[in-house]
């Protein structure tokens, strides 16, 4: 099941929620729509599934408009941020409710209901809580019979918002991750919104970013991550440091050293702004004739197999941040105070 | 779906370590006790407070309660008897039973309505409609029945039209109705509106994404999470419905064994000097306000229950 939106718009007032957006969510991919909060990928979610309706656009499935599909019809599952479990209804009644409220003639008969509910909470391995309430349920749980729920009407789509945004971080890694694997198995269309790019790279086939209710880029992890078409993207897709310098014949110039730069069509030339990554900076200790940026350790800071420095450039520009590894830091020896040269191995230059 | 199983029994870890927390947290019921008593009034203090409360619930709420059983048996059972299955009395209670168990359903069913579309959507004129429910609430009982009778009175708009068909509003049943009905209003709608906002809509576009009709939300979603709230509402409205007297004291005539209520018929008694029947046909309704009180407790404990 193939899902195709055609020129969105979607106002609240004058704020633009979705600015013509177009998409399409191949058969049974699993795709991540990726942004900071007010970008639209909640409202692009809810106008997918029919919760909200468009000023303007279409909405296909499987090639068949469903604009004006109302969302009972569209046979889509969805699951909310903060699950909307039935507060009042056991574990057991919160997945057989799909199916109880289908017209007689389409209803399961009870045996039927309770084998396929079964079924379903055993793949969500909670079969043991069928008789419990959702408020007697931790956060992971909740989430993965509100997945059991929506799954529970064999839907076309599957639809998340912010599948794991109320969730620890520890029980969000392990969910995600069965996400993958569930939907490896069960190869479901499936769309999920998230403004995490952990979770985004982690988990989806490919991913969206949007910002300003606009969409900036959609590939896969490796693509968006490795190609960022621009400096949005690249900067939410991770850390990154700024450098003033200028581009000439693709090389950008910093400081008093150069940096080859990756050139997509034209390359810009004169004043730029380049970007580079932590873990891609190198620090030296600085020897006479060597180029590069002198600057200042300010602080260091051992996280896991990385040591995080701050430095402060001599130019009294802003401070860069950068990530080298453990072994490396200990034969530089470094302690806060030092004098040292910073050269980023690698940078981005985006068009202004 | 056999290697998923390791890290989802690892999920529930954290449940498991709560044991641990608990026995970390037991040393700091110590310092939290003395945080008590930093808090806490002087004794001479509470005893005063506890003491002025007790005397004026005593001195305005039982005093006057165990005045009216006291009255109302003063000159023995047989008096009380024939007080309350006298053929007036019995026409009151039959009279006010009417009036609530018309009155009732139908502000269950407004105040549900209401309750839903200003909990539940965005429309203009919202702010108006909460004004207009808390009207009855900030209006005088005597003006509502005035309304009435300016409304439906001989005199009124509509009287000249009513007499024509013979129909009778004023002075009859259907005024002390629509009495009723105007003062018991809010109670469940107001009840509901702020139970119904705090719940949001999450839940019920969850059940129409799962394929259930606007009937079904109602029915399967809506209302099973509101019931306590709504049998609150239910029983105070009730309580007001029996007990109300100006407003229908304004349109009922005081017709004996016609338009006469409970409370209406202990102001006539009282008026005649006939103080143990006045008070015998008081202690009915100071019975009926017992039982609601009593219902209003239980329920309040189960909502409770339930919210938590």
């Amino acid at each position: 099941m193939s899902i195709e939106v055609k020129g969105l718009n979607k106002r609240f007032g004058t704020f633009a929620a979705l600015d013509n957006v177009s998409l399409e969510v191949r058969s049974g991919e699993l795709l991540a729509l990726l942004g900071p909060s007010g970008s639209g990928k909640t409202t692009l979610l809810r106008v997918i599934a029919g919760l909200e309706t468009v000023d303007s656009g279409q909405v296909l499935f499987h090639g068949a408009d469903a604009t004006s599909q109302h969302v009972r019809e569209r046979n889509v599952g969805f699951v909310f941020q903060h699950y909307a479990l039935f507060r009042h209804m056991s574990i057991f009644e919160n997945v057989a409710f799909g199916l109880r409220v289908r017209p007689k003639q389409r209803r399961p008969a009870e045996s039927e209901i309770r084998r396929k509910v079964m079924e379903l909470l055993g793949l969500v391995q909670l079969d043991w809580l069928a008789d419990r309430y959702p408020q007697q349920l931790s956060g992971g749980q909740r989430q993965r019979i509100a997945l059991a729920r929506a799954l529970a009407v064999e839907p076309q789509v599957l639809l998340l918002d912010e599948p794991f945004g109320a969730l620890d971080a520890k029980v969000r890694q392990e969910l995600r991750r069965w996400l993958r694997r569930l939907h490896d198995e069960m190869h479901i269309t499936s769309v999920f919104v998230t403004h995490d790019q952990d979770e985004a790279l982690e988990v989806s086939d490919r991913v969206v970013v949007m910002n300003e209710g606009r969409i900036q880029q959609v590939g896969t992890p490796q693509e968006v991550y490795d190609h960022p078409v621009n400096a949005f993207v690249y900067q939410f897709l991770g850390n990154v440091n700024l450098f003033h310098g200028r581009m000439d014949e693709g090389r950008a110039l910093i400081g008093r050293g150069e940096v080859p730069v990756p050139t997509h069509g034209e390359s810009p030339s004169g004043a730029a702004v380049a970007y580079a990554r932590p873990h891609d900076i190198d620090v030296v200790r600085p020897i006479h004739g060597e180029h590069g940026i002198a600057a200042r350790v300010e602080h260091l800071l051992a996280v896991g197999p990385v040591v995080r420095i701050d430095l402060q450039p001599d130019d009294g520009a802003v401070p860069i941040h950068a990530e080298i590894s453990r072994e490396l830091a200990g034969s530089l020896a470094l302690v806060a105070g030092d004098r040292v040269l910073v050269r980023p191995r690698q940078v981005r230059v985006f068009a202004a | 779906m056999v290697d998923a199983a390791t890290p989802l029994r690892r999920v529930n870890a954290p449940e498991a370590s709560a044991v641990n927390t608990a026995v970390l947290h037991a040393p700091l019921a110590a310092p939290r006790r003395s945080l008590e008593r930093s808090t806490a009034e002087p004794a001479w203090v509470r005893v005063l407070l506890i003491a002025t409360a007790l005397l004026f619930l005593g001195v305005f709420l039982f005093v006057p309660l165990a005045a009216v059983f006291y009255e109302a048996l003063r000159k023995g059972v047989p008096v009380y008897f024939k007080a309350v299955v006298e053929p007036d009395a019995l026409s009151a209670v039959w009279l006010t039973l009417v009036t609530a168990a018309i009155a009732v359903p139908l502000n269950l069913v407004f105040g549900v309505a209401a309750a839903w579309a200003i909990a539940k959507f965005e429309f203009r004129g919202k702010n108006l409609l909460l004004t207009l429910i808390d009207l009855p609430f900030s209006v005088s009982p005597v003006i509502a029945g005035l309304i009435y009778v300016l409304v439906f009175g001989l005199q009124g708009w509509f009287g000249g039209w009513l007499a024509g068909h013979d129909l009778k509003v004023i002075f009859a049943v259907p005024g002390i109705l629509a009495a009723t009905l105007f003062v018991t209003f809010p109670f469940v709608a107001r009840e509901l509106i702020p139970l119904m906002q705090a719940q949001g809509t999450e839940e019920e576009e969850a059940a129409v994404v799962l394929g259930a009709s606007g009937w079904q939300v109602l029915w399967r979603v809506t209302l099973p999470n509101v019931k306590w709230g709504l049998l609150y509402g239910v029983i105070l409205c009730n309580a007001r419905a029996m007990g109300e007297f100006g407003a229908v004291s304004v349109v009922s005539g005081h017709i004996r064994g016609l338009t006469n209520t409970l409370p209406l018929h202990v102001e006539i008694l009282y008026n005649e000097y006939q103080f143990a029947a006045a008070f015998a046909t008081a202690s009915l309704l100071a019975l009926l306000a017992l039982v609601t009180l009593v219902l209003k407790a239980w329920v309040e404990r189960r909502f409770r229950e339930h919210r938590s």
